[in-house]
């Protein structure tokens, strides 16, 4: 799909604003790593579902999230 | 120069405008009024910026707003009102920022009267807000020495970035004298440029920022001690003082402001009795002149010092310090807005030289 | 590839402070990519008040000022009057405003202040660890109101969009949230247009943003985006409350 999803796993506090707004449901809580602010960042593996809406950046209240799309 | 008469009030105001001030904030309190009154004519025709406020601790809050954006501001309250802005003066403090504040004191403590008085006195010298700072404060004694400091409560609050205070009794501010312009107006443009102020960064330099807050104890305590230094530094070089008559005097008066003319009358009464009386008179009560107060008081000669204050007894703490035990020091003077008599100044001397 | 979104400049590189999911960093988003898209980073001056958004002068990319408590928009008064042709804006919560600092922001309403007032409303105090707020809700706990708030005790929450509207001097009025992408871009449109007329020289402009508090409310972030909607929206309808450039047209 369209769109391409960055993350600045280092900011993110776990807050899951990004995966509540996400309409394809694909970024989850990467339970496995924990991050320097002792938080699980976010992760997106299915990118290929992503469109590129935006609609996790806008939510998200540290910036964590750059979205980029053709 | 040609001498004018004004009104003690107005003459503040047009001196601070004199002095490169083009931003006023007051809020009407009797018996300072025409000082905001004034400013609201004169300070737009000067190209500044007037603005009464709803409060005075709204006032307090836009000068510190305005100085922090680098404009010269002042404001002007008295007694009641200047305990409102001490939250706001200890923030200024904090923050490093210039400004003056006149305080034309009146009868207190509450609503008190609109009587002249000195009982702020502790809060100016010792501070009525929060935490460790200081104030650098003139205290005139006639309307020609406050036009006069004026501008030096402007330079020296943009020199030392820290808030200045004009502490006078309502009966200065309210009374007419012969004043000269001694100095010539200053521009603003030509005043030195303040780079730490909140101008905008113009895409430059990085952004300023005027605070106070320093949540962490270290940058804190750093900070205090960074004040300290200044303070110290202004100890050192800011004093002033008057002294009249003190050489081989047997009792020294100690009075700042309207009780040290008061001094002077009741010296010329001694002298009719053959006593030799002389005042000594702080003009700024902080950073307070001990030194030059202990040389005077230590003379052989002096025999007694006498306080006189329009208070219960504040500035009294200050010449003991000064004094340290050298002379007995004795206190006479009242409150509430009645003015001691030049005849119950005299008759203290002499009770204290046991005469 | 094309950037959709992307951090914006109108924000320093300072990690921001807020409990995680607290909307207060969507808000400075919104302030920030405003500035920015406006083009007025550099002649922009903010004012931060006491309280979670204390730290806001560490956060916006532009000259900032931090007041006393409740005291944001008399020193953004100051720094306006100052500098006229400047963009100044204040950012504040509930307590700073709708508390200590209410007559000043009636009174920077009633002045015609050329100021742009950022109102965050989570319906309690965070930073000092969850007080009763004057915006707090009836029967919303609070560690100062630990049986819920009592009307019969301490009345009502006040709504300041409509009190400050009724202000001749106010030129733009509206209450937002942020608990919706949708919601979200809405809430830019309508902070986009305060600070226009501020620059268009029209009065005072207020956004009131109705935000959460998930650490203090005890919900989750997501929980606490919902609680918005079910609790404040009925108390605090969204909506302009004042728009002088709607009568003119």
């Amino acid at each position: 799909m369209a769109g391409y999803v960055r993350f600045r796993e280092d900011l993110c506090k776990g807050c899951e604003l990004c995966v509540y707004v996400c309409p394809p449901r694909i970024i989850y809580l990467d339970r496995d790593y924990t991050n320097r602010k002792g938080y699980h960042p976010v992760r997106i593996d299915e990118m290929e579902k992503c469109t590129g809406c935006a609609h996790c950046a806008r939510m998200c209240p540290d910036s964590v999230i750059t979205v980029e799309r053709e | 120069m040609s001498k004018e008469l004004w009104k003690g009030n107005e003459a503040i105001a047009e001196a601070a405008i004199r002095a490169g001030c083009r931003c006023y904030f007051g809020y009407p309190i009797t018996p300072q009024s025409e000082i905001p009154e004034y400013m609201s004519l004169h300070m737009p025709k000067a190209g500044g910026v007037f603005l009464q406020s709803e409060s005075e601790v709204a006032a307090i809050n836009m000068v510190y707003g305005a100085t922090g954006a680098g404009a010269r501001v002042m404001t002007s309250s008295s007694s009641p009102g200047v305990s409102l802005k001490q939250e706001g003066i200890s923030y200024m403090c904090g923050a490093e920022l210039p400004g003056v504040i006149v305080n034309v004191m009146r009868g207190g403590p509450g609503l008190g009267t609109i009587q002249p008085a000195q009982g702020d006195y502790f809060q100016a010298t010792r501070g009525g807000g929060h935490g460790d700072y200081r104030l650098i404060v003139f205290a005139p004694a006639n309307i020609q020495e406050v036009v006069d400091l004026m501008q030096e409560a402007f330079d020296l609050a943009d020199k030392y970035r820290m808030p200045v205070m004009m502490l006078l009794d309502g009966m200065i501010g309210q009374m007419m004298e012969p004043v000269e312009w001694k100095r010539p107006a200053i521009a603003p443009e030509d005043l030195p440029e303040k780079p730490w102020a909140t101008t905008g960064t113009k895409n430059k330099r990085l952004p300023n920022i005027i605070n106070s807050l320093f949540i962490d104890p270290d940058a804190c305590n750093q900070h205090n001690i960074r004040l300290e230094e200044k303070y110290a530094r202004v100890t050192e070089s800011e004093q002033r003082y008057e002294t009249n008559d003190t050489e081989d005097a047997e009792v020294i008066f100690v009075a700042f402001g309207t009780p040290a003319r008061l001094a002077r009358a009741a010296v010329r009464l001694l002298a009719e009795d053959g006593i030799k009386a002389g005042v000594f008179r702080p003009i700024t009560v902080w950073p307070y002149p001990y030194d030059a107060l202990y040389k005077i008081a230590a003379q052989d000669s002096v025999k007694a010092v006498v306080t006189v204050e329009m208070n219960t007894g504040q500035m009294i703490d200050d010449v003991r310090i000064a004094v340290k035990g050298a002379r007995p020091v004795s206190f006479v003077g009242s409150a509430g807005g009645i003015i001691p008599t030049p005849y119950e100044v005299a008759e203290a001397a002499k009770k204290a030289l046991g005469r | 590839m094309a950037i959709v979104y992307q951090k914006t400049k109108g924000l320093t590189d300072a990690e921001l402070h807020y409990c995680p999911g607290c909307t207060h960093g969507i808000v400075h988003k919104l302030v920030g990519e405003t500035l920015e898209e406006l083009d007025v980073l550099g002649k922009a001056v903010g004012v931060a008040p006491v309280g979670c958004a204390v730290f806001a002068y560490d956060y916006f990319n532009c000259d900032m000022q931090e007041a006393a408590h409740g005291r944001a928009p008399a020193v953004a008064t100051g720094i306006k009057r100052v500098l006229p042709q400047h963009v100044v804006f204040t950012y504040q919560g509930d307590g700073d405003l709708a508390a200590i600092g209410i007559a000043e922001a009636v009174h920077s309403a009633m002045r015609g202040e050329k100021i742009t007032v950022i109102f965050v409303n989570n319906a309690i105090y965070g930073m000092t660890g969850g007080q009763m707020a004057p915006t707090t809700l009836v029967g919303q706990k609070a560690t100062t109101a630990p049986l819920g708030r009592d009307p019969g005790h301490y009345g009502s929450p006040i709504r300041m969009s409509e009190m400050l509207a009724t202000i001749d001097g106010a030129a733009y009025i509206e209450r937002v949230m942020v608990t919706t992408p949708a919601s979200v871009m809405k809430a830019k449109r309508s902070i986009k247009k305060a600070f226009e007329l501020q620059i268009a020289g029209l009065g005072f402009t207020m956004i009131e943003v109705l935000s959460t508090c998930p650490t203090n409310w005890g919900l989750t972030p997501v929980e606490s985006l919902e609680w918005v909607k079910e609790n404040m929206l009925p108390v605090f309808p969204l909506g302009v409350y004042r728009d002088v450039t709607k009568e003119e047209a």
